[in-house]
């Protein structure tokens, strides 16, 4: 068997480094915000686990396209492995966002439309977990998968289209202006920072997942062989 | 003597009306299937009804019960009989064997996904045509409001699109009778809440203003999701 292939290992260690970086940044660079103080700072890498999720599940639904076009297994790996990471930091943005929402709103949860739609984004892809646990052909597997990527992803915006709808026509009082929340450039930089790290921790764990996936095919494939 | 060469063959048509035709057959079989069992429709009209039956204890609904309930209980009371019916119309096609003799017939694919809608639209229409006037009578309020028809009918239809095309897959998935809800609800969200938000407002006599971003949105999940589930069924068949 292979072992990791030498591009991977310095991604792994450029992503340790750069992860360690932020942390420092975030603590030491940032500003502390006058009004919300130090848990603040969970913000930044709240913001850019969300962001990374996000982008996770847009390769999920390309690869989706590109296996039904294609029908190489290697995109279906690719959509699987997507949702998995992603899946996970989004669920990192939960709960780093809940953390910050205690602090700043007094409570860990509220209905507000971005909250509602993070929750159900995340139900989405739960749901495309399970439909694939369902289903052991791997031919069969793959294409459902696609669609269900595909239908997710088509769904998410109107979702989030609807539930803002339904917030502007009953104003909630837990609303936060989030958006215009005054970030000094020093802030800014910080995110930034934050963000094109995460982009990196992203990219490290999806090429461990990918590889995860190669091999697990594999098996599948000479267990195939063994038991013919 | 009767003439026993066989029919002349049908003279070609369009694609078009041979589509339609193929769509039509297909509704047919399920109507007249589902006339002679009624298994279907009776499953789903008696859920309905035994829904409604824990809402009245879980939401101390009575006749004074607000709009916004009722319009909730309704649509989550249909959104769970469709469930049980698209489940049990697809079921009944991979179980039987009836799928794979409907994919080895010379029609569109998409054509099978339209007849199956259909006729899924035709069932959930018609116990909603059933509940609607009980539910009337029980909680002594008038459901029978134009505007709210038109909510429940665009509703239905994006929900029996979406739960038609995931009710395909679910189906020949190991765990299929737990699947579907779990596949159809989170991305039939948006037309739940549209069609709970419309009905209501049509109920509480909201100004139209109010109600037509709803109706929109209704509009426009039927239709990306009609496109969707007309482009992409044929992966979900195919084998």
């Amino acid at each position: 068997m292979k072992s990791q292939p030498r591009a991977l290992y310095y991604l792994n260690i450029i992503t340790l480094v750069l992860l360690a970086a932020a942390t420092l940044v975030v603590f030491l660079y940032a500003p502390v915000e006058l009004q919300m103080g130090r848990v603040q700072k969970v913000f930044y890498f709240h913001l850019s686990a969300a962001w990374v999720g996000m982008i996770g599940f847009a390769v999920s639904v390309i690869a989706g396209i590109a296996y039904l076009i294609t029908r190489q297994r290697k995109w279906d790996v690719a959509g699987y492995a997507a949702v998995e990471v992603s899946l996970v930091f989004f669920f990192i943005a939960i709960v780093a966002g809940s953390i910050w929402a205690r602090r700043t709103w007094g409570t860990w949860w509220t209905w507000d439309p971005r909250l509602t739609s993070a929750a159900i984004v995340e139900l989405v892809y739960a749901a495309y977990l399970m439909l694939r646990q369902g289903i052991e052909d791997p031919d069969r597997r793959a294409r459902f998968g696609a669609v269900y990527a595909i239908v997710a992803f088509i769904s998410v915006p109107i979702t989030f289209l609807s539930i803002r709808i339904l917030r502007t026509i009953h104003p909630d009082l837990n609303q936060s202006d989030s958006g215009g929340m005054g970030l000094t450039p020093k802030m800014v930089q910080t995110l930034m920072f934050s963000l094109f790290v995460f982009s990196f921790v992203f990219a490290d764990l999806f090429w461990h997942r990918l590889r995860l996936g190669q091999l697990g095919e594999k098996i599948e494939q000479l267990r195939l062989k063994v038991s013919e | 003597m009767p003439d026993t060469s066989p029919p002349a063959p049908p003279p070609p048509r369009s694609s078009l009306s041979a589509f339609i035709q193929a769509v039509r057959a297909i509704i047919w079989k399920d109507l007249a299937a589902e006339l002679r069992s009624r298994e279907l429709i009776s499953a789903m009209l008696v859920f309905s009804l035994l829904m409604i039956l824990i809402f009245n204890f879980a939401l101390e609904l009575d006749t004074q019960a607000k709009a916004n309930i009722t319009s909730g209980v309704l649509w989550a009371t249909f959104a769970f009989a469709g469930t049980l019916g698209f489940n049990r119309s697809m079921a009944t096609e991979k179980d039987r064997g009836c799928l794979d003799g409907l994919l080895l017939a010379p029609v569109d694919r998409s054509a099978i996904f339209f007849g199956k809608a259909i006729g899924n639209l035709v069932f959930m229409l018609i116990v909603e045509a059933i509940i609607l006037p009980v539910y009337s009578v029980l909680y002594n309020t008038n459901l029978i409001i134009p505007g709210l028809l038109l909510v429940i009918v665009l509703g239905s239809v994006g929900y029996v699109a979406v739960g038609t095309l995931l009710a395909s897959m679910a189906v020949q998935a190991r765990t299929r009778d737990v699947l579907l809800p779990i596949l159809l609800f989170p991305v039939a969200i948006p037309v739940l809440i549209a069609a709970v938000k419309g009905s209501g407002g049509f109920l509480e006599g909201a100004r139209m203003a109010d109600i037509t971003p709803w109706l929109n949105l209704l509009v426009v999940y039927d239709v990306v999701f009609i496109a969707v589930a007309f482009m992409i069924f044929d992966y979900v068949v195919e084998e």
